[in-house]
């Protein structure tokens, strides 16, 4: 029996051998064959242990176990290390220039005024502010007389309108003059049942003077903000406003300050400064809601009050951007606007 | 409006410096848009008196000056001036002067020790020209520095005031609002009633006497016209931006400036008859004093003689009764006209005067009277003559109706709470009149003040004079409800993203645009037109974003880019029934260039409109339909109308090449232009369950005409709605070899499934069958 043990443990080295000898899979079950296959030195070797005593059988069966184990084990580990190394080989003809640049379709961008419209909207919405919209070729009536800027009255020259052509002759529309309008148009929608006090909107869009040179563009953007209600006061329009610039610049120490002003259509009315690089800078007008409009929309000034803002988009995206041209914002130059890519 | 600092201050002289005057006034809503210097800076320059000339020994136009500048001796000057003479005085810039450009050092000038210069205004920074050294007045004090003889310390405020403030048109009125705001003591200027000297007099009627409520006038006869204007004056006229014209209009002027009252001053001898205030026959033509002749409205004023109009009231005075150098007797006017008498008058013929400015905006009717004795003393003193008696007609004045100021609505439209003796005590500080009673003030406004006659208005009065800074920012306190959020409508940013995505730039482009793009590229003969465009070639407004795109597109091929995807999503303008007009939002396209970045991985291509149509697909969630309908700017062969739920909503094709030959672009431009409500509409997700059962995929390939459209034939098949089918997809198309002539051949794929049990062949058969005979029959195909 002593032989037979030696003899079956030399076959561990012999094994290890021949495994290390493959270079791959196929060789390696070649090999395998040779120990473990039908006919397998260690499969004999089981087989003739029937041919033992039963009081050798168990020591021999015990002492073949081992070998196989190890004959298995060292089977496994040269598997391993060939597939390991059939991966590593896979993999290294497998890989890329990682910083080649990437395929398919680019990617283009949003206008810098888009970028602050969305910036202005979602600060306000995150208060509760709704957006509305109004048409831009307007009546008289609603971009002026509602708002309490009757015919000839001096503000009027103030506002260098654009007029609409009309078949008739008439000169009843206008390319707004302003986002304010707008108000006027919610109100009274509200009034009609379409939204409930309080009212709370901001209505952002396209407006249009008769004026053109490097500091004027005969169409720029606004957004006018309005908060009807029963106890809203100026104190409140400050803190709105004052709270919406430092969030829209996100800077805390940012100065808003209001001096009084005129706008037919607001009473208190105030200019809006922010202070910038030491200095001021005029960033919108705003102003408690002027009885007269609230009598147009059949609101009860008594009962309600109103504050209401507007701000000029393209200054506060120049602001926000370091943009020192407003002509930039409507030549296009591709240059120019892939900047705002996001 | 524009002042002198040194004029304010006269009539008020509050303990503040220049800058902080402009602060104080820009925080009371008198918003200071300008404050600068008179003339240049520069320094050590005195007055001199020449006290003796010699010519220089080496040059013929030099003169040496022995020059008196209030030393203990005389110093030397080499002067070229042709006016320096002796006994003159001028100013002299000392040696160590700074002046504009260069400074005084003593010199040699041709051999000469000059030790300063004397000065010109245009060396001093006062006139761009000047001939010679500024002669100064016989009794300048020599020596004195000249800033201080010229008042050159002084600032000139430039006032953007808003149209409620008429009653800050004026020094008077400034001085006023500056003494309410400071406290500083108010002197206001001495205007005591002239005597009469001579009884001559005008007969003055008014027609109408609300609208002119206070007519005045008096004859002043024996006057210099050529008298000149005090020098005083003229530096007060100058530095609020009038030039002096001669003595009487600089005198009506003046007074203007000083009491804002418009003043008019006729020739007397020019006058035929009585003085009629009068409304305007329509198409009264009068030639005004600017020589323009204007066809007057009915609802215009005038001042009219026996002869017909003489001036257009409040506006501007007719020439035909102008004073000139050889007037001798004038008619002196100072009337009050209503502000809606005058507003937008002279707007109708583009006049707009500094009288017109101020009636249409309120003029101070409590000083009318006053103004004209100003205006007669100023003449007595300075053009000589002797003053008849005033003629005055007065009519109704506009009420000023006491308004109530309640405490409670004050503090509550504020948010703050003042007490009522601080708001008392503002409005004593503004002059205004008021009775408390059980916390409200009754307030009566001022005669100069128009803009007091509600409530709101004395609310805007007490936060103004407190101070907008002493109001707190305080966050509203409000219910918390959420808004409401359809989620069956999408917001624009989904498809700004969707583009911006699918690699197009956002562009903003006018809404106002060129005729011939409405013309050319939308056949759209009648665009709405504006009446006062600022170019001709932005005078219609859009029907479509296109032109605009297309704009866009140009001016960045003429920047060297090669490859422009754009989109804009914005207005266009339409006209609607009853004359009026409807605005529809639309998502516009563009794409030219390579359909993809240039890369290294794939050939370059040029984009072509089944590219774009990907992109038109993403926007639509793949709903959309399309239909082969030809559009004027596109080309004929592909062009497709977007349908969406069987609703038109747009455009996609390729610009048509005649329209990209004249925009000169050298490749083709595919663009789309969708509905945005349209767009927006989305459904809701709906679950339907998800079948247990395997799916069966067949395929089947037809041959069909070329004519046949794969859209309406795979319409035709999903309308069959045949029983177990989720999606029938076209996967090749196919022409060439084996394919007849004029035929193509189309490769479907059918999926199949139920949600009861697997589908056997026989399903399936059944399916394929039932989709070929609708396809025979409605396309003629045939299974290839």
């Amino acid at each position: 029996m002593q032989n037979t043990n030696i003899s079956l443990e030399s076959l561990i080295p012999e094994a290890e051998r021949d495994f290390a000898a493959c270079a791959n899979i196929n060789d390696l079950e070649q090999a395998k064959a040779k120990y473990l296959g039908k006919s397998g030195a260690l499969t004999e070797a089981m087989k003739g242990l029937g041919k033992l005593s039963n009081e050798d059988r168990p020591a021999a069966g015990a002492a073949i176990n081992l070998v196989k184990q190890a004959v298995e084990a060292a089977l496994k580990a040269r598997r391993d290390a060939i597939l390991l190394a059939e991966q590593e080989k896979q993999l290294a003809g497998e890989s890329l220039d990682v910083t080649l640049p990437a395929r398919g379709q680019g990617k283009g961008g949003l206008h810098p005024v888009s970028l602050t419209l969305a910036r202005v909207e979602s600060l306000f919405h995150s208060i509760g502010f709704d957006v509305a919209e109004g048409p831009e070729i307007e009546s008289d009536f609603y971009n002026f007389t509602a708002l309490n800027i009757p015919d000839n009255h001096p503000a009027r020259a103030m506002h260098d309108t654009f007029y609409v052509d009309a078949a008739d002759g008439s000169l009843d529309y206008v390319l707004r003059t302003h986002t304010s309008p707008v108000q006027v148009h919610y109100m009274q929608n509200a009034m009609k049942g379409n939204a409930d006090m309080p009212l709370k909107i901001i209505a952002p869009g396209r407006v249009y003077r008769v004026d053109s040179d490097a500091t004027h563009s005969p169409m720029f953007h606004q957004v006018e903000g309005l908060w009807v209600d029963e106890n809203i006061s100026f104190a409140n329009l400050k803190g709105v406003v004052q709270d919406f610039l430092q969030r829209f610049f996100e800077r805390d120490d940012l100065q808003v300050r209001f001096r009084p002003s005129f706008f037919p259509f607001t009473e208190p009315s105030a200019e809006m400064d922010m202070s910038w690089n030491g200095g001021w800078l005029e960033i919108g007008g705003c102003g408690m809601v002027h009885p007269e409009v609230f009598k147009h929309v059949g609101i009860d000034a008594e009962k309600y009050r109103g504050f209401a803002f507007g701000l000029g988009v393209e200054r506060l995206t120049m602001l926000r951007y370091g943009v020192n041209d407003l002509r930039h914002f409507f030549n296009n130059d591709l240059r120019f606007l892939q900047q705002f890519g996001r | 409006m524009q002042f002198s600092e040194q004029w304010l201050r006269e009539y008020t002289n509050p303990a503040i410096d220049t800058e902080a005057l402009s602060h104080l006034l820009t925080m009371a809503g008198l918003e200071v848009e300008g404050l600068d210097g008179v003339g240049a800076e520069f320094t050590k320059v005195v007055i001199a008196e020449i006290i003796s000339a010699e010519k220089h020994p080496d040059a013929d136009r030099l003169q040496l000056l022995k020059v008196n500048v209030g030393a203990a001796e005389p110093i030397q000057i080499v002067c070229g001036a042709i006016n320096a003479r002796v006994g003159i005085k001028a100013p002299c810039a000392l040696v160590g002067a700074a002046l504009p450009g260069f400074d005084i050092k003593q010199a040699k000038v041709r051999g000469v020790e000059s030790f300063g210069m004397m000065c010109s205004e245009k060396e001093l920074g006062l006139a761009a020209e000047s001939a010679g050294i500024l002669e100064l007045p016989a009794d300048a004090p020599v020596g004195q520095d000249i800033r201080q003889f010229l008042g050159l310390n002084d600032k000139l405020f430039t006032l953007k005031l808003t149209p409620n403030r008429s009653d800050c048109l004026s020094l008077v009125g400034i001085a006023r609002e500056v003494a309410a705001l400071t406290g500083a003591k108010l002197a206001l200027p001495n205007a005591e009633a002239v005597s009469a000297q001579i009884t001559d007099s005008k007969i003055v009627s008014v027609a109408d006497k609300e609208a002119c409520a206070i007519y005045s006038g008096r004859l002043v006869k024996g006057v210099d016209a050529l008298a000149t204007t005090p020098a005083w004056m003229v530096r007060r006229l100058e530095r609020s931006g009038l030039h002096s014209i001669s003595a009487i209009v600089d005198i009506t002027n003046y007074v203007l400036l000083e009491l804002g009252q418009p003043m008019h001053a006729f020739d007397a001898a020019k006058l035929t008859g009585e003085i009629d205030v009068r409304w305007a026959s329509q198409g009264e033509e009068i030639v005004l004093l600017n020589q323009q002749t204007v066809k007057l409205d009915k609802d215009m004023l005038v001042i009219a003689d026996n002869t017909g109009a003489i001036a257009f009231a409040g506006v501007m005075g007719g020439a035909s009764t102008a004073v000139s150098d050889s007037t001798q007797d004038i008619f002196l006017e100072s009337a009050f006209f209503t502000p809606d008498t005058i507003a937008g008058k002279g707007r109708r013929f583009g006049i707009s005067t500094d009288s017109s400015y101020r009636f249409e905006r309120g003029v101070d009717y409590g000083r009318t009277l006053q103004a004209l004795d100003r205006a007669t003393a100023l003449v007595l003193e300075i053009c000589g003559g002797q003053a008849g008696p005033v003629t005055a007609v007065n009519g109704t004045l506009p009420a000023r109706v006491p308004t109530n100021l309640r405490m409670a609505k004050l503090n509550s439209i504020l948010g703050i709470t003042l007490k009522e003796s601080l708001v008392a005590k503002l409005f004593d500080q503004l002059g205004f009149a008021y009775v408390l009673k059980a916390g409200t003030f009754e307030v009566s406004p001022p005669s100069y003040r128009f803009d007091i006659e509600r409530e709101e208005d004395l609310i805007e009065e007490i936060a103004r004079l407190h101070g907008y800074d002493n109001i707190p920012a305080i966050a509203p306190v409000a219910d918390l409800r959420m808004l409401a959020d359809s989620e069956g409508l999408a917001a624009r940013h989904v498809f700004q993203d969707a583009l911006v995505a699918n690699d197009y730039q956002e562009v903003v482009t006018y809404s106002f645009v060129d005729e011939s793009w409405e013309r050319d590229l939308l056949a759209n003969a009648n665009p709405i037109k504006l009446k006062n465009p600022i170019a001709s070639n932005l005078s219609v407004m859009r029907s479509s974003i296109w032109g605009g795109l297309l704009d866009v597109l140009v001016y960045n091929l003429n920047r060297q880019q090669t490859r422009v995807r754009l989109f804009e999503i914005g207005a266009t303008y339409h006209h609607a029934a009853n004359n009026a007009y409807a605005e529809t939002t639309r998502v516009s396209g563009l794409a030219y260039g390579d359909a993809l970045p240039e890369q290294w991985g794939e050939a370059a291509r040029s984009v072509d409109f089944y590219d774009v149509k990907a992109d038109v697909d993403r926007l639509t969630l793949g709903r959309a339909e399309y239909v082969a309908v030809t559009h004027p700017a596109l080309h004929p062969g592909q062009s497709a109308e977007v349908m969406l739920n069987g609703k038109a909503i747009g455009w996609l094709g390729k610009l048509h090449p005649k329209w990209q030959q004249h925009y000169q672009l050298p490749r083709g431009v595919v663009l789309f232009e969708l509905d945005f409500v349209a767009l927006q509409q989305r459904q809701v997700p709906a679950y339907s369950e998800v079948s247990k059962f395997p799916p069966i995929r067949r395929d089947m390939a037809v041959l069909v005409d070329e004519s046949v459209s794969v859209g309406e034939l795979l319409n035709a098949m999903q309308a069959e709605r045949v029983e177990f089918v989720t999606e029938i997809g076209l996967f090749d198309v196919y022409r060439g070899k084996g394919i007849p002539e004029n035929q193509k051949s189309l490769a479907f794929f059918v999926m199949m499934q139920d949600a009861q049990r697997s589908l056997l062949d026989a399903d399936a058969d059944k399916v394929m069958a039932s989709l070929l005979e609708t396809v025979k029959k409605q396309f003629g195909a045939e299974l290839r």
